[in-house]
C-alpha cells in the first residue's frame, strides 16, 4: 500500500519542467500524478511514475537532486464530502497530512495521494475504515 | 619524513645568524643591481652597510604588485639578462601580467624547496607524482616538477585539463600523490565518482594542494572523497612559485622556508608589523633569490605566524591555513567579509556542500549579498518547510558569523561553475556600475 513518490528540486527558471519531462520521456518513463509546490526561489516537483527506481537513477544522472519518500493513495468517491470523511478519519486518529494531491478518475471516484507524518499508522486506520488504498503494483513496477 | 635536517630543525639564534648574513648580502645586491630599490633606501637614508640584522626589516620600505607591474616586465631584476634562465608570469586580469624570473641557481633554490614540501606530504622516490598543476607561463605545475624530480619520485606532468584522460591515467600509472589545486581535486573526485569508479580504484595516498585558500572543511571532504591525506603547501610565483611553505602530515600550520624567505605579519592598513599570534598581512623578503629579489613583498593573504615547535621537529617559523587575501575582503555595510567564512559555514552545517557563490550588489545605496548554495540529495526533501527551514539556518549561521544580514538562494547541483584552476566564489556586480 505504500507508494514510492519522488521529488524534484527546480529552480525557479524558464524550461526546468520541460527538461524533466523530456528526460523521462527519452527513457520512456511514464508519470501517472504529479503536482509542483511553489516558492519565489524554486518549485518542488512531487510525482508517482512507473519505474520510479529508472527515475530516479536517470535523473539523478541528469544532475537533477533527487528524494524518494513513501506516500499513500486513497480512492474517494467523487461526490460532496468525498475528500471530507477520509480527512475526517485521520484528524480523528492524530494524523496530520503534510500535504496531498487528487484527481478525478471518472465520474465517480477520485484519486488522492497523501503524505503524512505516520504513514504506517496512516494505512492502518484508511483500511480499518473501509477506505480503498491503491496498490503500488497497480502504479508501478515492482 | 625531512629533507633537509640541518635547516628544517635549525634553532632559532643559528637561523636569525644565517637570515642575517643572507639579508645584509640580498641588500647589497638590490643597492648596487636595482635602481629601484637603490631610490627607495636613499630616499630614507639607508646605504648597504646599515642593515645587519632581520630586526630592520620594519624600517625597510614595502614591495607590492604595482611595482611589480610599473617596472614590467624585467625592470626589478638584479641580475643582466643572460643570467636569465627562465621567465614565468601570472595571468593579468588587470593590465599587465607579472612578470618573474629566475636564475639557474634560483631554480636549484626552488628545487630544494619542493623537495622539502613533497618530502613533508611523505613524497619519497618510491611515488608516482601526478602533477595536474597547470605548466606554462603559471608557475605552479614546474615548480612541484622540479622537487618531484629532485627527490626521484616518479613524475607524470600531466598539467591542467581534460578530466578524463587525468582520472584514467591517475588509475593506469598508479599514481600516488596528486599535486593540484583544491577545488581540482573536488571537481576530480566528483567525476570519478560519476564514472563509478571508488577510491580503492587508485592509488593516491596523499595529495599537495595549493595556489587558492581553502578551508578546514574542504581539506575533510577531500580526503574522505579522495581516501588520502591532503596535504596545504603555499607559495606565490613573486617569491618563487610553490615552495615557500607546507604542512607537515600533523596539519598545524604550514613550515615557511624562512632561510630562503623571511616573513612578516603587518596591519594591512597601517602597514606596522604585528607580533606572533597576530592576524595580518603576510610579507615575504626573498633573501636568497638572485633574478628577482623582493624586499618586504606584500603577498595581500592573511595569516598569523608562531614560533613553537612542531610536533614533526621542524623549528621554521608556522604560518597558519591562509584565511583569505586582503584584497578578497568584500566590504559589505562596512563589514569585512572573507568568502572563506561562508564556505566553513556551509562545511560545519554538513547539510550543504562547499559549492556556493556569492553575489554582493548595491540596491537603493545599501550593499546586498546573495548566496547561492546547491542544494544535495543528502538533505533535500519532499518538503517545503524543511528546505525553507535549511535556507533560515544558512541565513542565520552566516548572519551570525559574518555579522552580514545574507539573502540564500538554493539552486540545482551543479549549477555553480566548477572551474579547473582557481574557484570563482564572488561576483561583485558594485564595481561593474
Amino acid at each position: 500500500m505504500i507508494i514510492k513518490q519522488i521529488t524534484v528540486f527546480l529552480e525557479n527558471k524558464k524550461g526546468r519542467l520541460t527538461e524533466v519531462t523530456r528526460i523521462l520521456m527519452e527513457n520512456n518513463i511514464n508519470m501517472s500524478a504529479l503536482s509542483i509546490a511553489d516558492t519565489a526561489d524554486f518549485g518542488l516537483l512531487r510525482m508517482i511514475v512507473d519505474d520510479p527506481n529508472k527515475a530516479e537513477k536517470t535523473l539523478k544522472n541528469e544532475g537533477f537532486a533527487i528524494h524518494i519518500n513513501e506516500v499513500v493513495c486513497m480512492i474517494v468517491p467523487d461526490e460532496p464530502g468525498g475528500l471530507y470523511r477520509a480527512l475526517d478519519i485521520l484528524t480523528k486518529n492524530d494524523i496530520s497530512v503534510e500535504y496531498l494531491y487528487a484527481f478525478s478518475n471518472d465520474s465517480k471516484s477520485a484519486s488522492v495521494v497523501i503524505r503524512t507524518d505516520e504513514i504506517e499508522k496512516t494505512i492502518e486506520v484508511l483500511q480499518k475504515n473501509q477506505i480503498k488504498l491503491v496498490k503500488a503494483s497497480q502504479l508501478y513496477k515492482i | 619524513m625531512i629533507w633537509n635536517e640541518h635547516i628544517e630543525c635549525m634553532d632559532r639564534e643559528a637561523m636569525q645568524k644565517l637570515q642575517n648574513e643572507r639579508l645584509q648580502k640580498m641588500i647589497d645586491r638590490i643597492y648596487f643591481n636595482v635602481p629601484f630599490y637603490r631610490k627607495k633606501l636613499q630616499e630614507i637614508g639607508f646605504t648597504p652597510g646599515d642593515v645587519t640584522s632581520i630586526e630592520q626589516l620594519k624600517d625597510l620600505p614595502l614591495t607590492t604588485k604595482d611595482d611589480l607591474r610599473d617596472n614590467y616586465p624585467f625592470g626589478l631584476f638584479a641580475v643582466p639578462q643572460s643570467e636569465v634562465v627562465r621567465v614565468h608570469a601570472s595571468s593579468g586580469t588587470t593590465g599587465k601580467p607579472t612578470v618573474v624570473g629566475y636564475t639557474r641557481k634560483d631554480l636549484d633554490t626552488w628545487s630544494e624547496v619542493m623537495a622539502r614540501t613533497l618530502t613533508s606530504a611523505g613524497a619519497t622516490k618510491n611515488d608516482v607524482v601526478h602533477i595536474a598543476y597547470g605548466y606554462g607561463l603559471f608557475t605552479g605545475g614546474l615548480g612541484v616538477h622540479y622537487g618531484a624530480e629532485k627527490i626521484g619520485a616518479t613524475v607524470i606532468p600531466i598539467s591542467g585539463g581534460n578530466t578524463k584522460r587525468q582520472i584514467q591515467l591517475m588509475k593506469d600509472f598508479g599514481s600516488t600523490i596528486l599535486a593540484c589545486t583544491p577545488s581540482y581535486s573536488l571537481f576530480l573526485a566528483e567525476a570519478m565518482a560519476e564514472e563509478g569508479l571508488k577510491p580503492s580504484d587508485f592509488k593516491l595516498r596523499a595529495g599537495v594542494f595549493g595556489a587558492e585558500p581553502w578551508t578546514e572543511e574542504m581539506r575533510k571532504e577531500i580526503e574522505s572523497k579522495l581516501n588520502i591525506l591532503a596535504i596545504d603547501i603555499y607559495g606565490l610565483s613573486e617569491v618563487i612559485g610553490p615552495g615557500v611553505a607546507a604542512e607537515c602530515p600533523h596539519k598545524k600550520g604550514l613550515h615557511i622556508y624562512e632561510d630562503h624567505f623571511i616573513p612578516e605579519i603587518i596591519d594591512p592598513v597601517t602597514l606596522k608589523v604585528l607580533p606572533y599570534g597576530e592576524i595580518g598581512e603576510l610579507v615575504f623578503t626573498t633573501v636568497t633569490k638572485q633574478a628577482l629579489p623582493l624586499l618586504r613583498y606584500r603577498t595581500r593573504d592573511l595569516t598569523r605566524l608562531t614560533l613553537d615547535k612542531c610536533e614533526c621537529g621542524r623549528t621554521l617559523v608556522r604560518m597558519e591555513k591562509c584565511l583569505g587575501r586582503s584584497d578578497d575582503m568584500l566590504i559589505i555595510r562596512g563589514v569585512n567579509v572573507f568568502p572563506s567564512q561562508i564556505e566553513s559555514v556551509l562545511l560545519e552545517m554538513r547539510e550543504t556542500r562547499p559549492h556556493y557563490l556569492l553575489i554582493v550588489d548595491r540596491v537603493n545605496n545599501l550593499d546586498t549579498l546573495e548566496v547561492w548554495v546547491e542544494v544535495d540529495d543528502q538533505f533535500f526533501s519532499d518538503e517545503v518547510k524543511q528546505l525553507e527551514n535549511l535556507r533560515k539556518k544558512i541565513q542565520y549561521n552566516i548572519e551570525t558569523t559574518l555579522g552580514v544580514s545574507a539573502t540564500i538562494k538554493l539552486v540545482e547541483p551543479k549549477t555553480i561553475e566548477r572551474s579547473e584552476g582557481k574557484a570563482k566564489r564572488v561576483i561583485d556586480k558594485r564595481k561593474l556600475k
